[in-house]
């Protein structure tokens, strides 16, 4: 048991403190809710979004895919089992990323004790220095029924209720979360490129795992150049119509025939350079309780999900067809080519947060290299 | 896609008798699984001999058999039946247990019958421990290390191999039966003794009370086996939920967490919903291995997966699987709104979880995991002070007798809410029960029922969170939770951010302290998003309860109503699921329109009130909802059917507390309130509900009150010249002494509002009286404590009525078999009544009518009468539904809370009726103990209410329905060999017909000492054994435990509390190795009189339609 966690006089500070300064999200249309500021004391703006995980917020805060945004979650209770040790690590195991990506967190309750013999320090210790500011003391669940019906938008987290009109600064996210040069991993006799678009530790470990070797290229980089027995597409941020390159790279990749997979966004990726088209959805599914159909089956799988945009399944490409869809409201969760070993999927197998049902499907994609 | 053939008939088989470890979660999942079942289409047989459940109404299952859940008994419903499936996971261990009995015996299969769900082999592989953890090891999957034994001697080798300490499992157990915690060798054998005696009883039918009962198909019994494991010291406790359809679509419905380290049984631990203390890591993980798990047995439907968390490592062991309904899988449903029941049986019969709705949203399927915006905690509710002698501490085994289920949105706030569902005096943690500890360390340390309160007092008396974490192993995250409420108690205290600890007691001398200071907004909102009450904010800031409402009011600090909608707002969802909570800006629902009827349940379950009032509650709601009405409930037992959201229009899962309802009713502008039907917790708001402005549907507070209070419904009696025992309201010791002595020993003392004889006794002395008066007056200082005389040799009569403005329209009379002195609760019941005089019948009509009309009853009552010599007089009468209400409504045929419910909203109801009902069949109801469980408990009857359920069977007539009855409660004919201690020399007297028939039907008697001479004086065949405190070979408790024996009469000498350690170590070998006991004579001479006039081929397999119908 870890007696520096446990002998901190618990109680006096246990509580949100007192003094805490008061905090407001204010969306862009207005609303505004008010709470207690934790993590970082800065102010920020970024779209607002919800996840309804109820475990696994260092898995999330580091997933390149929030790039940009403010993330509420729905969980009221945040922060209970601190965070762990191994921050930054090249791979390391319980983050996804060298970084929080979010822009602010919004919880109903911010856990200002927190307990685990993982656990390092206080989530909110981890906001500070990733400069990161939160908003604890708001109602989470009215917030997520304001946004279901009008959609994300902008938002700012700062210590007024009012103040100038949000004007979300037109970024890249993409190439903010990529990796700036080609570096290698492993070394298993199969090579696969994966096209970082903002790519989560586990996707890496999950290829690593099934002994391959991973070259890991910034989004822009022509992998098709690559001496690889197979490409896969990474998760990251954002419209996928931003990424101009790596469709093109796709294109390429796609036309080698050799294995592709994607995931989220590479999904969409891998869609729109086959000649399919994406749409951002209303609200975007971000949890770890999304099922999803195999197509063909009566099989279905929860799986792990964070994306806002979605393929188009009335305008599939020529050769594709459905692989996998949602349960809930019938969006596309995955293609596949009729013919070719191509295939992709809008949720996370690699999980991390969230179940691990669907990790099968890397076994799939080694086992076509 | 469904099975095909779908079945056209199933047989579900229920629970029986409440029981500890097998409640009120069973008709909750029975329920469902019979309303699912007909949505398919697909006829039903229940067998469940539990009359006061909801699953033995009218319009659930097609055919009804109240008869006993046996081997023998459900065998021969199959042969009259014929039904071509049959559900075994709905009705708990019983149901299982009988039903893998019939599947061994080979009965289901020469009957064509399919076991539907979950097939046999799997559930084999869950209760057989080898095969469980051969089978685990198979997928790579970890159990504790641990061998099984069918020897003491196997038990020591074993434990010897594995090291102390060691946990003793049992198979085919439920509630964790005969299981615990071994550190030394002495212990294990004693434990392993008494484990092996119940393992071979284990099997088929309702264990605690029975024992054996007629082995199934011939012979086949589960042979006797614990499991000797490695103990985890101080690891979490853990579960999952999982369900999985038979195309092996599986998922996690919910994953639990619990409160209490390893080593407290799942239903004695404080359980928190999601889990708090897991990563991502570890709850994934755990739920990968759960899903390997379910898929790798079998299972289809759902199913229970319990591990061990290492708090250091995240290492783990699969602890258990109960591939059935259980009472986590009833928690999981309302925890999260997914109807686990429901979504079973429909996976039984072939759909997959693409193919069913979720019953929440309705717009998407039944196929995914809910995902919660809330956290629930269940407490359970234990009365130990019901019982004497009983050992406090809770372990492995269950003792508690029902639960409740808080929802909110911080720990804190659930955690309070929950203690002040349980309805025990604690207004929550700060300022909570008024408990004093003399060790708070060893209080801590040694968990017993009041264990949080003691962790509390410690952690706000500067014990630090590691230390008591050291001495509990209780998660320091819970620990810190519980801090938090200290900090807010002395901050409203006036200590302004005053952390725990040393330094407090330093700024208290310092003068801080100071009291009666209204709390500044801000902290007073921190108090209720920490869960206190206006009581609590009260008592801590030292203001009135009305000055922290007002202020409450005018800072406008209300709750939020919000929604449960199994997806945290991810999708619209149409749910009238609700809770209230202070962590929220907003509310999910509007009032509706139209003005609902408030019906209030009844909480948690308990000793005295139990599933009877939660059949009046569904039944006063369907009734209302029939009308038309719009029905807006509040309960929040997880256990049970009124807390189905589909029950009703809108349901609170809430406090019964006076806050709450007025916060709820403020909100939903019901046209009134119902309180009623929900037993006495409910009753018990009447009169301050009324003074605040609500309506009262029914009779009014005032009349409530009046019968409530002894000295005002005495004062009624004496108007109207009806008579009741002499007595006297105390305000001193000596006055009552004086009393007594003027009236007579012995005398009944108890406080004024009571439920279930709480604190009540018989005082046959001074002596005795003095001491009684320092226990009752401790209970309840707020009511006035009153003596009665205590009438010896009286009947007891009971009266169940309907009246409309005092009018009675519709009433049921019923008689005791046990004389005066048993509570109402645990005598066993007929009706209609056997040896009651037609005189004494006329009196109790008059006398009911002339008080019904005295306090203008509007709706159910029921009045409590003696009669010797027909003389009536009456002891008690409630201005409710009654606990009998659903017993004497199903044997009459007459639904008597349908009729209440119409009467309350003055809707038109059919003219009284002249007559009273003319059954030509007899009902008996039997009272269910639970002491096997309640280690050290003195398992007598009296004054005080010990059973924790009832059954009640039909029959032609008394001595078959009582036959029957006591058969479903555990009792085994017939009998071949009966242990006799008679008592004192009248009942020696007494019972000597009995004794002389027994002998005449070649029963083989023992007696103790006296009792053998004086039979043998008689001319009577009786071996006499030595009494216990004698020892060896031939003391009466060796023989009980040796087995062999069938029934013990043992007749307590009078009715005083410590009665003779003889004859409480008789009673406790009893209760100990399972072997059916008697205590009462009349019982023991009516079970005597009906086993020499009925063999078992003059029970008869009736239906309850079909007596009914008659």
């Amino acid at each position: 048991m870890r007696r520096d966690t446990l002998d901190r006089p618990g109680p006096g500070e246990v509580l949100s403190p007192a003094d805490a300064p008061d905090a407001y999200l204010l969306l862009e249309d207005g609303t505004a809710f008010k709470g207690s500021a934790f993590g970082a004391r800065r102010a920020t703006t970024g779209e607002v979004v919800f996840n309804t995980g109820m475990v696994g917020y260092p898995e999330s805060f580091t997933d390149p895919s929030y790039r940009g945004q403010i993330l509420a979650l729905t969980y009221p209770l945040i922060g209970n089992y601190g965070v762990p040790a191994d921050f930054a690590g090249e791979l390391s195991t319980f983050y996804e990323s060298g970084r929080i990506h979010l822009e602010g967190l919004v919880v109903s309750e911010y856990s200002h004790y927190h307990h685990h013999w993982t656990a390092a320090r206080g989530l909110s210790d981890l906001l500070v220095e990733q400069g990161v500011p939160g908003i604890e003391g708001v109602d989470t669940r009215a917030l997520t029924k304001h946004l279901r019906a009008r959609g994300p938008m902008a938002g700012r987290i700062s210590d007024a209720p009012g103040g100038a009109a949000i004007v979300l600064p037109k970024r890249h996210v993409v190439s903010e979360v990529s990796v700036n040069s080609v570096k290698a991993y492993g070394d298993g006799a199969k090579t696969v490129a994966v096209v970082d678009c903002g790519c989560k530790n586990t996707i890496i470990r999950s290829l690593l795992n099934r002994k391959t070797r991973v070259l890991r290229v910034p989004w822009d980089f022509d992998a098709a150049t690559l001496e690889a027995d197979g490409f896969l597409f990474s998760n990251g941020p954002g419209d996928p119509l931003d990424c101009g390159p790596t469709i093109e790279t796709a294109k390429k990749a796609l036309a080698t025939g050799k294995p592709a997979f994607g995931i989220c966004l590479g999904n969409q990726i891998l869609a729109l350079a086959s000649g399919g088209r994406t749409y951002k959805l209303k609200f975007g599914h971000r949890g770890q309780n999304q099922p999803c159909l195999l197509e063909g089956t009566q099989r279905c799988f929860i799986t792990s999900q964070n994306h806002g945009y979605a393929v188009d399944t009335a305008a599939l490409p020529e050769g594709w067809e459905p692989w996998f869809t949602n349960l809930n409201d019938g969006t596309n969760e995955g293609l596949r080519h009729r013919a070719k070993p191509h295939m992709s999927v809008q949720f996370h197998p690699e999980a991390m947060p969230g179940p691990v049902d669907t990790g099968h499907l890397f076994d799939e994609f080694v086992s076509l290299l | 896609m469904t099975l095909h053939p779908l079945p056209k008939k199933v047989l579900v088989l229920g629970s029986g008798a409440l029981k500890i470890g097998e409640a009120g979660e069973f008709d909750y999942s029975g329920s469902q699984a019979i309303k699912a079942l007909k949505e398919e289409g697909v006829a039903t047989v229940l067998v469940n001999p539990n009359i006061a459940t909801i699953q033995t109404s009218e319009g659930f299952a097609d055919r009804v058999y109240f008869l006993p859940v046996t081997p023998s008994y459900v065998g021969q419903v199959i042969e009259r039946e014929r039904p071509d499936g049959i559900l075994l996971s709905f009705g708990g261990q019983t149901a299982l247990n009988c039903g893998v009995a019939l599947s061994r015996s080979g009965v289901l299969e020469r009957a064509g019958i399919r076991v539907l769900g979950t097939p046999v082999s799997a559930i084999e592989d869950t209760e057989d421990r080898d095969r469980f953890t051969a089978r685990l090891r198979e997928i790579g999957v970890l159990t504790p290390r641990g061998k099984a034994a069918s020897s003491v001697e196997e038990a020591k080798a074993a434990a010897a191999e594995i090291g102390y300490p060691i946990m003793i499992r049992i198979a085919y157990a439920l509630g964790g039966l005969g299981s615990g915690l071994c550190v030394d060798e002495e212990q294990l054998v004693s434990r392993v003794t008494a484990a092996l005696s119940h393992a071979s009883l284990a099997m088929g039918g309702p264990v605690p009370e029975g024992g054996p009962f007629s082995s199934p198909g011939g012979g086949l019994t589960m042979g006797g086996q614990v499991l000797v494991e490695e103990f985890l010291l101080g690891w979490k406790e853990v579960e999952y939920e999982v369900v999985r359809d038979r195309v092996d679509n599986c998922i996690t419905v919910c994953n639990m967490e619990n409160f209490d380290p390893l080593g407290i049984h799942t239903g004695e631990s404080i359980v928190v919903a999601p889990s708090q203390t897991l990563t991502n890591e570890e709850y994934h993980r755990l739920r990968e291995i759960a899903i390997r798990v379910v898929r790798h047995l079998g299972i289809v439907g759902e199913c229970n997966v319990q591990y061990a968390l290492d708090p250091r490592s995240g290492d783990y062991r699969v602890i258990e699987v109960n591939a059935r309904l259980s009472r986590s899988s009833a928690l999981a449903s309302k925890a999260t709104g997914y109807p686990l029941a429901s979504v079973a049986a429909k996976l039984a019969l072939g759909k997959t979880l693409l193919e069913v709705d979720n019953a929440v949203t309705r717009a998407t399927k039944a196929c995914f995991e809910p995902a919660l915006d809330y956290l629930v905690v269940k407490i359970p509710r234990w009365d130990l002070k019901k019982f004497r002698r009983v050992t406090k501490t809770i372990d492995s085994g269950m003792k508690s007798v029902g639960e409740i289920m808080a929802i909110g949105r911080t720990f804190e706030e659930a955690l309070q809410k929950g203690l002040r569902m349980l309805d025990i005096g604690a207004d929550g943690l700060a300022g909570g029960a008024d408990i004093s500890f003399e060790d708070l360390s060893e209080e801590i340390r040694r968990p017993t029922d009041e264990r949080v309160f003691a962790v509390y007092q410690g952690l706000r008396d500067g014990m630090s969170i590691s230390r008591v974490n050291e001495l509990s192993h209780i998660d320091p995250w819970f620990l810190a939770k519980i801090a938090n409420i200290a900090v807010i108690e002395k901050e409203l205290g006036g200590q302004a951010g005053a952390p725990c600890g040393e330094r407090e007691t330093d700024r208290a001398s310092e003068g801080l302290a100071s009291h009666g200071q209204e709390p500044s907004e801000k902290l007073l909102r921190r108090a209720k998003r920490m869960g206190f009450s206006d009581r609590q904010v009260a008592g801590a800031a030292g203001m009135t309860v009305g000055a922290v409402t007002a202020l409450r009011s005018r800072l406008g600090i209300r709750p939020c109503v919000k929604q449960i909608d199994t997806l945290a707002a991810e999708y619209p969802a149409k749910t009238n699921y609700l809770y209230l909570t202070y962590s929220g800006t907003e509310d999910d629902v509007q009032p509706e329109p139209r003005p609902p009827v408030l019906v209030l349940g009844s909480g948690a379950y308990r000793i005295g009130s139990s599933v009877e009032f939660d059949w009046c509650c569904v039944n006063t709601v369907r009734t209302l909802r029939r009308l038309g009405m719009s029905v807006v409930l509040v309960n929040c037992n997880p256990e049970t059917v009124s807390t189905d959201f589909d029950e009703c229009d809108r349901l609170y899962f809430e406090e019964l507390t006076l806050e709450t309802v007025l916060e709820i009713h403020d909100r939903e502008k019901p046209l009134g309130a119902i309180l009623s039907v929900g037993g006495q917790a409910a009753n018990n708001l009447a009169l301050r509900l009324s003074k605040a402005g609500v309506r009262i549907l029914g009779t009014t507070a005032e009349s409530i009150d009046m019968a409530e209070d002894r000295h005002k419904f005495s004062q009624l009696l004496d108007r109207l010249g009806v008579a009741q025992p002499p007595w006297r309201e105390l305000s001193t010791v000596e006055e009552a002494s004086s009393f007594a002595a003027k009236a007579g020993y012995p005398v009944l003392v108890r406080p004024s509002y009571v439920l279930s004889g709480a604190a009540m006794a018989v005082a046959m002395t001074d002596e005795e009286l003095r001491r009684f008066l320092d226990k009752a007056a401790r209970v309840s200082p707020e009511h006035p404590v009153v003596l009665s005389k205590f009438i010896l040799g009286a009947k007891e009569v009971e009266f169940d009525g309907v009246a409309r403005r005092g009018e009675i329209l519709a009433h049921v009379i019923s008689e005791h078999v046990e004389n005066a002195g048993v509570h109402s609760g645990d005598a066993t019941m007929v009706v209609p009544p056997q040896r009651t005089y037609l005189e004494t019948m006329r009196q109790v009509q008059g006398i009911a009518a002339r008080v019904a009309k005295a306090l203008s009853i509007h709706g159910p009552f029921n009045i409590q009468f003696l009669a010797k010599d027909n003389e009536v007089s009456v002891i008690e009468c409630n201005l409710r539904a009654s606990r009998s209400f659903p017993f004497v409504s199903k044997v009459c045929g007459t639904n008597l809370i349908e009729l209440a419910a119409k009467v309350m909203l003055d809707w038109p109801v059919p003219p009284p009726r002249q007559e009273p009902f003319h059954l030509d069949y007899v009902g008996v109801k039997a009272p269910q103990f639970s002491f096997t469980r309640l280690k050290g408990a003195d398992p007598t009857l009296s004054v005080e209410m010990a059973s924790t359920g009832e059954v009640a069977c039909l029959g032609s007539d008394f001595e078959e329905a009582f036959l029957k009855a006591l058969t479903a409660v555990g009792f085994k004919f017939p009998l071949k060999k009966v242990l006799l201690s008679t008592g004192p020399q009248e009942s020696k007297v007494d019972f000597l017909p009995a004794a002389r028939r027994l002998c005449e039907m070649g029963v083989a008697l023992l007696g103790t000492p006296g009792t053998a001479a004086f039979l043998k004086a008689q001319g009577l065949d009786i071996q006499s054994v030595d009494w216990p405190l004698a020892g060896g070979p031939n003391a009466a408790d060796t023989h009980i435990s040796r087995g062999g024996v069938d029934l013990v009469v043992n007749i307590p000498k009078d009715y005083r509390t410590e009665e003779l350690t003889n004859g409480y170590r008789i009673r406790r070998a009893s209760a100990d190795f399972g072997v059916p006991l008697v205590t009462n004579i009349q019982q023991a001479k009516r079970i005597v009189e009906s086993v020499s006039r009925k063999g078992a081929k003059d029970l008869a397999i009736k239906s309850w339609q079909e007596y009914v119908r008659t």
